[in-house]
């Protein structure tokens, strides 16, 4: 689904991502982890094309189409959700119609018809409910007001109602108490675990992979992909720490 | 005045003095007189350039809602001359939407000439191009009108490096008991919300155009026909992003 080669990437004029490569199949689960500064962020503002964000070097495939030569509103369209460690605030447009708004983008990009505004809120309410969010927090501002745990919820209820292929979740476990931490796991399975889906956990800590079990583990240090296994890496790396790989 | 101003005249400093030539002299100023406990609401679309100039009385506890959205022609520019009796209340909700080399001007000289009045104004420009948007806006709390209480918010967004925003909210207070706010901000469309926004979908024109909605939306809020000024106002930012 997701090819990174030898990927290169500057952030005002300095390197931070450094030859990495990664490669993730459809119904795969991986999780990046590694030290601050390692490039975690840096890897999924890069994917998903964030300005200032300057590919220097290597390539990414994402379904066959050339990734990096996409908008990022075109990367959107072509299955590619981020979601964010900090969501923005947005100060006077609704969830609601920022939400149908950009579905609607999508489905255009896609050549599907846009969906009705009924259509919309139904699938807008299953998707609150799933997250135990009420509908008048989703007619609110988007983000504003809200604590660090519903923006983190909203980043989810925003990933079930655009249904994307990949989603590449930045830290979305920060700010959570274990509560919403659970809910949040829930949400990620539900939505993203089947077969023709994948998702790229980007975290610091173990936690949130007791809820959504990866199938893959990385150490992202220096820029660069530094060790790779299967879940019980992420044991050893909470038991060790980062320090003996940082190198 | 009879004699066409110029860049020393401090309300005219910013003004298309060349677009101003062509329309002298001025028609005379509309007066405009608010009986004492009555409303008046209105909407000024200034959508094909000229200068509009209002002079507006508030009897006592008299009220004057005023709803603008200047965007028109080369140059546009609404002035608003009121004078405030007692207890009376008026707020200006206005939105400035400009282009090319537009230059679009709202002039206001609020006079609380007795106690209790009340002012709210609230002023939003969106500027691309090469476009020129200026609020000059002062309040004159008259010696004896305590309880004079008064807000001004300007804030002005440029869309291109080569617009620019002129804002001068200015107070002249001779009362000692008043309540009088201004707050004025000049900025550019958040890079971070641009981007997030294109995250989810939106094309960079359909994300620009929420944000901007955003930012003119409370202009328009009470206003009898607000969603029909609301879509005027975003098919001039269409034609701005």
């Amino acid at each position: 689904m997701l090819s990174i080669t030898n990927l290169h990437a500057t952030v005002a004029d300095k390197p931070i991502l450094k030859g990495l490569s990664l490669s993730i199949n459809a119904g795969e689960i991986h999780a990046i982890m590694g030290p601050n500064g390692a490039g975690k962020s840096t890897l999924g503002y890069t994917l998903a094309g964030r300005p200032g964000y300057e590919v220097t070097d290597g390539c990414v495939t994402f379904l066959g189409q050339d990734l990096l030569s996409l908008a990022p509103h075109e990367r959107a369209a072509a299955g590619l959700f981020l979601g964010f460690q900090y969501p923005v605030e947005i100060p006077g447009v609704s969830n609601v119609q920022f939400l149908r708004e950009s579905l609607n983008a999508q489905r255009k990009l896609r050549g599907h018809d846009p969906l009705s505004g009924a259509d919309f809120l139904k699938l807008a309410r299953a998707q609150a409910d799933a997250m135990g969010m009420d509908m008048d927090m989703l007619k609110r501002p988007v983000n504003v007001g809200f604590s660090g745990g519903e923006k983190k919820r909203n980043e989810m209820v925003q990933m079930g109602i655009i249904d994307p292929k990949l989603a590449i979740l930045d830290e979305t476990d920060s700010g959570l108490d274990i509560d919403a931490l659970r809910v949040v796991g829930d949400g990620i399975n539900r939505i993203m675990r089947k077969p023709d889906k994948a998702v790229l956990l980007i975290t610091h800590y173990q936690r949130l992979l007791d809820y959504v079990q990866p199938d893959f583990v990385h150490v992202l240090a220096g820029g660069r992909i530094v060790r790779s296994g299967g879940p019980e890496l992420a044991l050893e790396l909470e038991r060790e720490g980062y320090k003996d790989l940082a190198a | 005045m009879t004699n066409l101003p110029t860049r020393r005249d401090e309300a005219w400093r910013y003004a298309d003095l060349d677009a101003l030539a062509r329309l002298w002299p001025l028609p005379a100023a509309e007066q405009i007189v608010v009986a004492e406990g009555d409303t008046l609401s209105r909407v000024l679309v200034q959508d094909t350039g000229g200068v509009q100039q209002i002079n507006l009385i508030l009897e006592r506890g008299a009220q004057a809602l005023f709803y603008v959205l200047n965007c028109g022609g080369d140059y546009g520019r609404v002035d608003l001359s009121v004078t405030l009796k007692q207890g009376a209340h008026f707020s200006l909700q206005a939105a400035q939407i400009g282009g090319d080399s537009q230059t679009l001007e709202i002039v206001t000289t609020v006079t609380h000439a007795e106690p209790d009045a009340t002012s709210r104004q609230i002023v939003r420009s969106v500027l691309a191009g090469q476009a020129t948007g200026t609020y000059l806006g002062k309040v004159a709390v008259a010696k004896g009108a305590q309880h004079t209480d008064s807000e001004q918010s300007v804030k002005a967004m440029l869309l291109d490096r080569s617009a620019t925003a002129n804002a001068k909210p200015e107070l002249e207070i001779y009362a000692d008991d008043v309540t009088c706010a201004h707050g004025c901000a000049i900025g550019e469309l958040d890079a971070m919300a641009m981007f997030y926004l294109q995250c989810r979908g939106l094309t960079p024109a359909d994300a620009k155009t929420l944000l901007l909605q955003a930012f003119i939306a409370e202009v328009f809020e009470g206003a009898e026909d607000g969603d029909r000024l609301q879509a005027l106002a975003l098919i001039k930012l269409g034609d701005l992003v």
